[in-house]
């Protein structure tokens, strides 16, 4: 009987894309803005053809079963493409579940005369879409968090550029909070970039950082240690006032530590420490 | 987590600290794990063979290729068979120390780590372990 | 037994450390150099660690004894060409180095040291100078 059902539905295939097609473009979750109905008949013809062929060779009992490998393949390629196409869950979600309505119909119509064998036919075929369906959320969140990993990396490596402001002098404007991990990176390329331009002083402005706490007092200073270390001088700038104000409330030591509110002041100093000097060209020296 | 691969060797006096080292840094090389988790790594690791030689005259430790969720690790056990360490908790802050050093050891090596587990019983001995994640 | 050489230039001592230091080359790196400025009187001490991927506490505590010792014997001593993962390493360590001195490079630390001495020579003449 199960042979039955698989041959059935394979020479009922037609008619299987027919109302698959119809209760897909009848769905308000159809988005015509993602994908045209063209491709998505191309899309929904090719998992029709590959599911009946697994079908075919296959066990409709055994969802596990090696033989529905290709299937599961060729579903988690679709849902993949769907989560970067920007498709939410639930129109990916019903993509694949408005099959169950088109293969239980035919299956209705092939075994009307038999209710117990329709209900049996029918539980297996839903629990295989069900299976597809969860094939299908498990790639579709993989999807979005492969996204979100490229942009964290993204994020991480924009985030922490380091200008050289004068010979011997670096900057790195922070923005955006400042946690552990991001203080790794912020570390590293700082110090690499002394190494790299040979500079004496480097400066860490924090006009970026929305708050200030004893965490991330705790990797500001940690930043400027190892800056010493490696024999060179940081100054922090950038302080606002309300930093200013939660660093004493908090009761945060900052006192071996060069702060300067600004990074024009930061600048003067780092200048006034290498012996340098910005004047005003006189003007008048030179209509003489 | 599952171990792809691992390697085993005594620690008895001061020389196979550094032969150790060297081998800490082919694998941390072979998982491709960034230098500066390489240096903290073999800092850490550093600490704890020295301590071993010092207060237990010596021991064993295990190297392990280690992967969970997704991403590829170091884990090194070193275990010894000496006196053991009466009170951890103590032994886990800084500036805490038996012997004549800075006793920044245990709670540095600590710091420098993703993971870091200490058992001991005092007459038998002490066993810890720790773990660098390639990217953590 | 392996042997760091110690060279002196001028006023100074120099030393750079090319292998990795086992605990008992860097006592003796200590004491050697301890000597040395003894002897020859050295107003300053440079230790190049850019050839150093490890410096653990017992290594970070043996550069501090022997800025500590040479201070004593009036030497100022400055740690040149440390590695930015090994920098970032001994701050998460927690051993700052503090009341050691750094430089870049062996050029800058060797300005640093010339700075240093100057000063104090400086001192020295005013000192005389209201003696008189």
């Amino acid at each position: 009987m199960k042979l039955d059902t698989a041959k059935l539905l394979q020479k009922r295939k037609k008619q299987i894309l027919e109302l698959w097609m119809k209760n897909q473009l009848v769905d308000f979750s159809l988005r015509e803005d993602l994908m045209s109905n063209e491709e998505l008949t191309v899309q929904s013809e090719e998992l029709v053809n590959i599911l009946l062929q697994s079908l075919n060779n296959g066990n409709l009992e055994d969802v596990q079963s090696a033989s529905f490998e290709p299937l599961y393949e060729v579903l988690e390629t679709i849902s993949r493409s769907r989560a970067k196409m920007g498709y939410s869950p639930r129109e990916t979600g019903t993509f694949v579940f408005s099959l169950k309505d088109a293969l239980l119909n035919v299956l209705q119509q092939e075994f009307k005369n038999d209710p117990v064998l329709l209900l049996e036919e029918s539980l297996k075929v839903s629990k295989l879409i069900d299976s597809l369906g969860i094939v299908t959320f498990e790639t579709f969140i993989k999807g979005r968090e492969e996204v979100i990993l490229r942009q964290t990396d993204e994020i991480a490596e924009i985030s922490t550029p380091v200008i050289r402001v004068w010979d011997g002098i670096v900057a790195l404007p922070i923005i955006g909070t400042l946690d552990s991990s991001r203080t790794q990176v912020v570390m590293e390329n700082l110090l690499q970039e002394i190494v790299a331009t040979s500079s004496s002083i480097a400066i860490l402005d924090i006009s970026g950082v929305p708050a200030v706490d004893s965490l991330v007092a705790q990797h500001l200073i940690k930043t400027v240690s190892a800056t010493r270390l490696m024999g060179a001088e940081c100054i922090i700038s950038g302080i606002r006032p309300e930093i200013a104000q939660t660093v004493v409330h908090l009761g945060i030591d900052l006192s071996g530590i060069v702060t300067k509110a600004t990074l024009a002041s930061a600048l003067r100093y780092a200048f006034s420490l290498l012996q340098l000097e910005v004047r005003k060209l006189n003007l008048k020296t030179n209509q003489l | 987590m599952i171990v792809l691969s691992s390697d085993s060797m005594p620690i008895m006096k001061e020389l196979d600290m550094v032969v150790f080292r060297n081998r800490l840094k082919e694998f941390a090389v072979k998982i491709g794990m960034s230098l500066v988790n390489q240096t903290k790594l073999i800092t850490a690791a550093s600490e704890l063979s020295r301590n071993m030689l010092r207060y237990a005259g010596g021991g064993n430790v295990l190297i392990e290729i280690v992967n969970a969720q997704r991403q590829n690790g170091l884990r090194l056990t070193f275990s010894d068979t000496g006196p053991g360490i009466p009170d951890i908790d103590k032994a886990m802050k800084d500036g805490f120390s038996t012997g004549k050093s800075l006793g920044l050891g245990l709670p540095g090596a600590k710091r420098l780590v993703s993971d870091f587990d200490i058992k001991s019983t005092v007459g038998k001995g002490t066993t810890i372990t720790i773990i660098k994640w390639k990217n953590g | 037994m392996d042997k760091i050489p110690i060279l002196k230039i001028g006023h100074f001592l120099m030393v750079a450390i090319q292998v990795d230091l086992y605990d008992r080359l860097a006592l003796s790196l200590e004491s050697d150099l301890v000597q040395a400025v003894s002897k020859t009187g050295a107003k300053g001490v440079l230790i190049d660690i850019s050839s150093v991927s490890i410096v653990d506490s017992f290594m970070g505590r043996i550069l501090g004894n022997i800025a500590g010792m040479s201070k004593v014997l009036d030497a100022e001593t400055v740690i040149v060409g440390m590695q930015p993962a090994v920098a970032i390493t001994l701050v998460e360590l927690g051993l700052p180095l503090k009341g050691v001195q750094t430089a870049l490079n062996v050029e800058k630390g060797m300005e640093l040291l010339q700075k240093k001495i100057q000063f104090t020579e400086e001192e020295e003449i005013d000192d005389d100078s209201t003696l008189q």
